[in-house]
């Protein structure tokens, strides 16, 4: 299999841009990445793009792809028909700096104002003991590669300019992590529903759609969340209960 | 151009690199109250380290509780052949442990035992079960934990800057300019001390598991600066990366598919690595499948299989099979972890493996064996550096993680990368902010320098017309491929060492096209000039290496050699602007030292439990 595809590829920076065609020569088992740097290599040594472990495992590499919210290196040529276009943007919800690329620190600012972990003490030989199956919850949220598709996605940042109010999912899914971590001490329930905007999310799953690790975000971390401020605001016995009996808030 | 029109920071302490040993090194010198800036190429959290896969070793003996430093140390100096700075080898050994658990304080979240304790896996050449992991993403786990810790200590993270130079101040270092790619304007840092944690150079090879930032830069600057490089000799070539489909050729297939009882067969079926045990690990090694399977069902007295044996020893058994032709398809060996593992427990220990080949190769390796072969990895050598502070011979220049050498000999073994990124980022940490304090004022800048810096790099955008960036680097990475590659000969060294000469003079008319905002040919163009210093130490150290060893395999001087057993190659640049390559005699290592390396397992294991933990 080679053989000459075409593309549009966003062109531009924050003063605006446009779509441009490129052609190149595709051959067997290329990535929608590896097509990109071929045609920066032979056309646009200048197009700007995002990428470093060209493996799915850094989460560089985001774009839209044919519409879709994407990792440009997870994403086969063969997905699509012989004949379609490629049409490669960058991600709608987050500035543009240049081309296909970003500006992403909003969601850097947004970790920055999460209570980090708050560790209790360690055994006295030293150790911390946690056992698999208190872990394997926050192991699933704790495999986000910060790719930013999920809050590129939602509705709340993408539509409704609501980012001053509501962290994405990435960070609810970070702040299960903490919440559901047994070691924590902290307490970010009320922030959740104050600062972090845990009511915002109308859970449409919309984030959960173009994980690409397959984060169950809104089933396992935010229905969760919720709950959690739920109990604690209208059934405060509910949560002393909580606090009383179990180890840790889970 | 005036300087004083140039943005400057000032800091006591830049630390320029953001994956664990940059992170690690900036926390360190944070909370030794130094006023610390992080420097980094990619965004936070993209540096390399996220993509380690197994894990990272320390003896905590929670497995297996024969595991002690000792075990460890001598593991690791047999796996660098004995070539390793004893001192490094050491305190890696030494403080591995108590890295691992203040990441697990920082919030990391390791895989467990049924104990709770934090639980550990096989590796290649790790006598007990040692590697803390978390499934096959060990290294974004720590990535992440450190980033998450981190940007709460007060540290300024200056992302997606390149560092293009060093600045010094007569011997000193001063301080250095960088790059901003969102913009494309220059920025000065003035520091007191500057630690580079900046990786490898994996880019010069055609097949690599590395990523774009993996262009040597460190190295670059460091010779540039007067710093010493050792070992560059020592690449390892990991012998499992992806040949099929060709664009994916050198991505990583972790050794814990190996770890966790994967095997590598041929064509012909047969379980090759069996043939192909060196004596000095024979004692330690499975002679056969029955002993290994035996190994694999959880027998500790059973000895570990074949597959296990370092990379070095892996990776030229694969190349054996293949140039006698019994390679696989695409031109490499079966790697088969489908009929050795059930497949929920494949999915749950190697997910990233499973998700890798499932997209990119379009196969499921629950059913089928992966077609694995030999990709460029790591640099074992580096940026030479005192073994307790990690400063190099220019005073107030530190480096730590890949691009510092020592550490790992002449072979690396899995699992010691990660930690010694804690390890020796830590100790870089306290060396630095113990150097900040000894000196009584700022360095000055000198205004030349900067200019002269900022000169070389618009000059690549200013040209007319010029060579394209991207070719140099492919013609660049063809040569070392070729010339420099898993098994070398002075013929084809000499000739690598003519055609990088003349991609050196091609490099003078490097041209990048368009603006200076967020400009990759700009990026490539700055970067191959860090590869071609880097490429060239590379060369001229295997020519003078006349012998065979880990990462160095000569085909015209086979085996280890007595004359080559204590030497380095170090190399810097001289007066006359040229490559300095010199052999350097090492002294003898220290007696308490040799005594546990050269120990019997057994005779060392004993007296460990005479003297207690
Ligand atoms: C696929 C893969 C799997 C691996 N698995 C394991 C494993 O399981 N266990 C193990 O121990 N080791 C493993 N390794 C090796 C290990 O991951 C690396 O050696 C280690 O992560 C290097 O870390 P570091 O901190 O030295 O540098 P890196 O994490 O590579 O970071 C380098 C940093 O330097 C910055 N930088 C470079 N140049 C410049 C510049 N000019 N200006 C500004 N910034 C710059 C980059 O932006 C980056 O932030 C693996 C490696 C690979 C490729
Ligand atoms: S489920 Fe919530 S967080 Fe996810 S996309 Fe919908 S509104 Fe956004
Ligand atoms: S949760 Fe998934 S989609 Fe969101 S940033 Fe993490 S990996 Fe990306
Ligand atoms: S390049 Fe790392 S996820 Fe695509």
């Amino acid at each position: 299999m080679s053989e000459v595809r075409e593309f549009k590829i966003w062109r531009g920076n924050s003063s605006g841009g446009a779509m441009v065609a490129y052609q190149t020569q595709v051959d067997e088992g290329m990535v929608v990445l590896d097509a990109i740097h071929k045609i920066q290599a032979e056309s646009a040594g200048d197009m700007a793009v995002r990428w470093n472990c060209k493996a799915g495992k850094c989460g560089s590499c985001s774009m839209e792809i044919n519409g879709m919210p994407k990792l440009a290196c997870m994403t086969r040529m063969n997905d699509y028909q012989p004949n379609e276009v490629i049409n490669c943007r960058p991600m709608k919800s987050f500035p543009v700096i240049k081309d296909l690329v970003t500006d992403v620190s909003w969601n850097y600012q947004q970790n920055k104002k999460i209570t980090p972990l708050k560790p209790k003490a360690r055994d006295k030989d030293g150790n911390y003991r946690m056992m698999q199956e208190d872990v394997d919850r926050i192991q699933e949220f704790r495999k986000c590669i910060e790719c930013y598709l999920c809050q590129n996605t939602c509705h709340v940042i993408r539509d409704h300019q609501q980012e001053s109010r509501f962290v994405g999912p990435r960070f609810m899914i970070r702040l299960a992590s903490l919440e559901m971590h047994p070691l924590d001490t902290a307490d970010r329930i009320p922030a959740i529903k104050n600062e972090y905007g845990s009511g915002l999310c109308n859970i449409t799953k919309c984030c959960t759609a173009v994980c690409p690790e397959h984060i169950q975000i809104t089933d396992n971390a935010i229905i969760p969340l919720k709950e959690r401020v739920v109990d604690r605001y209208y059934d405060p016995i509910m949560w002393i209960k909580r606090k009383l009996f179990s180890a840790k808030k889970n | 151009m005036d300087i004083k029109d140039l943005k400057t920071h000032e800091y006591e302490v830049v630390v320029v690199g953001a994956g664990g040993a940059g992170l690690r090194a900036a926390i360190e010198c944070s909370a030794q109250g130094m006023k610390t800036a992080l420097i980094c190429k990619s965004l936070l959290g993209k540096a390399h380290t996220v993509m380690a896969e197994g894990g990272m070793a320390a003896a905590l003996g929670n497995v297996d509780t024969r595991d002690h430093w000792k075990v460890h140390f001598r593991d690791t100096m047999r796996g660098g052949k004995f070539l390793n700075v004893w001192r490094m080898a050491e305190l890696h050994a030494q403080q591995a442990p108590d890295r691992v658990r203040e990441l697990e304080e920082w919030g990391a979240v390791f895989d467990r035992t049924k104990d709770g304790l934090i639980n550990q896996r096989n590796f290649g050449g790790h006598r007990y079960p040692r590697l803390a992991h978390v499934g096959d993403r060990t290294g974004l786990e720590m990535i992440r934990t450190l980033q998450d810790y981190g940007v709460h200590q007060g540290i300024d993270v200056f992302m997606e800057y390149a560092v293009l130079d060093l600045i010094k101040d007569g011997g000193q270092v001063a301080g250095l300019v960088a790059m901003i790619s969102d913009t494309g304007e220059f920025v000065v840092f003035k520091a007191k001390a500057v630690i580079f944690a900046t990786g490898g150079a994996g880019k010069a090879w055609k097949v690599t598991s590395n990523s774009w930032e993996y262009t040597g830069d460190g190295y670059a600057m460091a010779y540039e600066a007067g710093a010493e490089l050792m070992d560059l000799e020592f690449t390892q070539f990991h012998p499992t990366g992806m040949v099929w489909p060709p664009s994916v050729a050198g991505i990583l297939v972790t050794e814990g598919v190996r770890g966790e009882g994967g095997i590598l067969t041929n064509s012909e079926g047969r379980r090759f690595m069996f043939d192909n045990i060196p004596a000095r690990f024979a004692s330690e090694t499975a002679p056969d499948e029955a002993e290994a399977d035996r190994w694999l069902a959880g027998d500790k007295n059973a000895r570990r299989p074949a597959e296990l044996l370092t990379r070095d020893v892996v990776a030229r058994a694969i190349m054996k099979e293949v140039k006698e032709g019994r390679g696989s398809p695409h031109g490499g060996a079966f790697l088969d972890i489908a009929t050795r593992r059930d497949g929920e427990y494949i999915k749950k220990k190697l997910p990233s493996m499973f998700h890798q080949f499932k997209v990119l190769a379009e196969l499921d390796i629950t059913k089928q064996p992966m077609e694995v072969g030999p990709t460029l990895h790591y640099f074992m050598g580096g940026i030479r550096v005192d073994a307790d502070s990690q400063m190099t011979n220019v005073p107030g220049l530190f480096a730590c993680g890949e691009c510092s050498a020592g550490m790992h000999g002449a072979n690396r073994l899995g699992g010691n990368s990660l930690s010694d990124l804690l390890v020796f980022g830590k100790l870089a940490g306290v060396g630095a902010s113990d150097y900040c304090r000894g000196l009584d004022a700022m360095p000055t800048l000198d205004a030349d320098q900067v200019i002269s810096i900022i000169r070389n790099a618009t000059s690549i955008l200013n040209r007319e017309q010029g060579e394209n960036p991207y070719l140099i680097h492919d013609d660049l990475r063809d040569t070392m491929q070729t010339k420099v590659g898993i098994v070398r000969a002075e013929t084809e060294i000499m000739e690598g060492i003519e055609a990088l000469e003349q991609l050196k003079k091609r490099y003078q008319q490097v041209k990048a096209d368009g603006a200076s905002q967020y400009n990759p040919g700009w990026h490539e163009a700055l970067s191959v000039r860090n590869l071609l210093i880097t490429s060239e130490a590379v060369a001229r150290a295997a020519l003078l290496r006349k012998e065979s060893r880990g990462g160095h395999t000569r085909l015209d001087y086979e085996g280890e050699r007595e004359e080559w057993s204590n030497a380095n190659v170090v190399i810097s640049k001289g007066s006359d602007g040229e490559m300095q390559v010199n052999r350097v005699e090492r002294g003898d290592p220290p007696e308490h030292l040799k005594k546990i390396a050269y120990a019997e397992l057994s005779e060392l294991e004993s007296t460990i439990k005479i003297e207690g933990k």
